[in-house]
């Protein structure tokens, strides 16, 4: 990796003004945050694809994971990359543009055209960097309900995310039960483990030891702490993965040679993956989002916030829940997942859960797993149909 | 919203109409072991239900919430402590008792968790599998119960007159009960337990906790 002396990255530039629309909210609109502080004025980055109906009833929100963003289902305007879940959002997927209206927001704290550490502060015209306030899942959802608030829906239809996006949508339904006609956590967990949070602060810590990092001020000084980004995007990856995986698509397979070179060069293709990783992420990803971020999940325990009990945060709920797991996912483990299915059953909420066998690890629910795509398929279609929304042509069962 | 019970009679087992006929209109019911959803799927289409399931399966549990079923991937000996008292007004176990480990536990479970519990169950005493037993000295497998002994999920079978007999040691009152043939068709209800279960197959038991 070349030492970093390079101009703001791109994503900074989409920080401030996205290529996507935004909401602006007045200071008088301000955010109470978890943290007692107050945001405002602060502002919200978000896509949509397909069309609202006239009763406001087919408005689905998808929620993105830690390092994603709201280009869902178009090219992303910073890697070029096709949308991170065209698999699941597209004419004829599960979240069938055809038929609903889909909104994906960034988050707060992100670095895609939302209020965070990458933005410059409205009133004093600096960057916030680590002067933004620290935020929680909860702040996330707060955000995204003014969102909804201003598109004039009152309850969406259906809220899906997988990771820290299946952390909003549990969020979502225990706090606006009234507004989550169905929910779809995928790959999640009701709060983050003590193994989790590990991981994290070895991410956040790769990211602080870099000197570019300059306590945080990098964006004033001109510098990037690519190196420790990279680190932590590295050690992350591998916890998206299994070891099943690794074996199967790297093994001790070396990179480009046929013996190894007895130095520290990347010998090894999984090593090779890894820094392309690492290199290809620290292109669109503010190191100091990626700290607010890892926060707010670490922060994530919904069950504390209802005396301990996860069934209390869904008492009386009548939304509609959609639970999946995936067998190799150890962030995220089936355990997670079977919790709150517990809780679910215990506030005698409507629940299915599916535990999808996958060698993919947690990664799973971004890729090609024909299960998921049915499971999501026949639970919308059952949603809609109980919404009274136009039901999928028997035809289109079977494509 | 609902269809009348004969015009899907024609597709569904006898045994799935007998439970749904024990079943109110409206009621919230949760089928223990519910397979592909068929009965499920029976229930709310001709019963109105709010019907829930757990089915042990990965493929089960697919084919359900595909077909957008309210079904959780779980296991009747381990999962069903997780549910609470009176959540349900009817719990169903349909042909799965034999196949858990803690059947009696499982009988508790369903006692606490629903106002009625339904069982229905494969009849080990029925005549055809004494006497594989009496005659041939053999592991019986039927029609019925085509597995060999040695890769049989049904591990803890029951004769009507042991289901009876574990009812009265739990205090469960029997509220309905009936015994299949080899057709499929109900007994006759005037006749003894003893011929129920030397000629039923099947037996389906609707319970009441208490006496």
């Amino acid at each position: 990796m070349p030492r970093s002396k390079t101009p703001p990255a791109v994503s900074q530039n989409e920080a401030d003004h996205p290529t996507s629309p935004i909401q602006h909210f007045a200071v008088e609109e301000s955010l109470l945050l978890d943290s007692g502080a107050s945001l405002g004025p602060w502002q919200i980055a978000y896509q949509t694809y397909g069309t609202l109906n006239a009763d406001k009833s087919n408005a689905i929100l998808i929620c993105h994971a830690l390092t994603g963003d709201q280009h869902v289902a178009n090219a992303n305007p910073v890697t070029g990359k096709s949308g991170w879940w065209t698999s699941m959002v597209g004419p004829g997927k599960s979240f069938d543009t055809d038929r609903f209206f889909i909104i994906c927001a960034n988050v707060l704290g992100g670095c895609m055209g939302t209020s965070g550490p990458a933005n410059h502060d409205p009133l004093t015209g600096k960057a916030y960097a680590v002067d933004f306030p620290v935020v929680t899942i909860r702040d996330i959802v707060r955000a995204q309900a003014r969102l909804v608030d201003r598109l004039g829906i009152d309850t969406l239809f259906c809220v899906a995310g997988g990771s820290m996006g299946g952390m909003q949508v549990l969020q979502w339904a225990a706090t606006f039960p009234e507004r989550v006609f169905a929910a779809m956590p995928l790959a999640t967990g009701a709060k983050h483990s003590a193994q989790n949070i590990a991981f994290h602060e070895v991410g956040r810590q790769a990211v602080m030891a870099d000197p570019d990092w300059r306590a945080g001020r990098y964006l004033a000084e001109g510098t990037r702490p690519e190196k420790g980004l990279a680190v932590a995007r590295m050690a992350a990856h591998i916890t998206y993965l299994s070891e099943p995986v690794l074996h199967r698509k790297f093994g001790r397979k070396l990179q480009d040679r046929t013996a190894p070179t007895f130095s520290f060069d990347a010998d090894f293709e999984i090593e090779s993956y890894l820094r392309y990783q690492g290199r290809s992420f620290v292109e669109r990803f503010d190191a100091n989002s990626y700290l607010y971020l890892t926060r707010a999940m670490d922060y994530f325990d919904l069950a504390d916030d209802y005396g301990g009990s996860l069934a209390a945060a869904f008492k009386g709920t009548k939304t509609r829940f959609c639970v999946a797991s995936f067998t190799s996912d150890w962030l995220f483990p089936t355990s997670d997942s079977r919790a709150i299915v517990h809780a679910l059953n215990a506030a005698g909420a409507s629940v299915s859960f599916v535990e999808i066998e996958t060698d993919k690890g947690h990664d799973a629910f971004l890729l090609d797993e024909p299960v998921l795509f049915a499971t999501s398929r026949g639970f919308i279609d059952a949603a809609a149909r109980a919404r009274g929304l136009k039901a999928l042509d028997p035809k289109e069962l079977d494509r | 919203m609902s269809e009348p019970l004969n015009q899907t009679a024609a597709a569904a087992r006898v045994d799935l109409l007998l439970v749904a006929e024990m079943i109110e209109r409206g009621a919230r019911v949760l089928d223990v072991g519910c397979g592909d959803g068929t009965l499920l799927d029976l229930l709310i289409k001709t019963r109105n239900v709010d019907g829930r399931g757990i089915e042990l399966s990965q493929a089960g549990v697919n084919g359900c919430v595909t077909k957008g079923l309210s079904v959780v991937q779980g296991d009747a000996d381990t999962d069903l402590a997780d549910y609470p008292d009176d959540g349900f007004d009817y719990v169903i176990l349909s042909q799965t008792l034999q196949a858990t480990r803690r059947p009696r536990e499982v009988i508790e479970h369903l006692l606490r968790i629903g106002r009625r519990a339904i069982v229905s169950f494969p009849n080990f005493g029925h005549w055809r599998i004494r006497s594989q037993i009496a005659f041939q000295g053999r592991m019986p497998v039927t029609k019925n119960l085509s597995y060999a002994w040695y890769d049989t999920p049904n591990i803890h079978f029951c004769t009507i007159a042991d289901f009876v007999a574990l009812t009265d040691e739990m205090d469960a009152t029997i509220e309905k009960a009936v015994a299949l043939d080899r057709n499929g068709q109900p007994m006759r209800m005037t006749l003894p337990w003893a011929v129920w279960n030397l000629f039923g197959e099947q037996a389906v038991f609707m319970l009441k906790r208490g006496l």
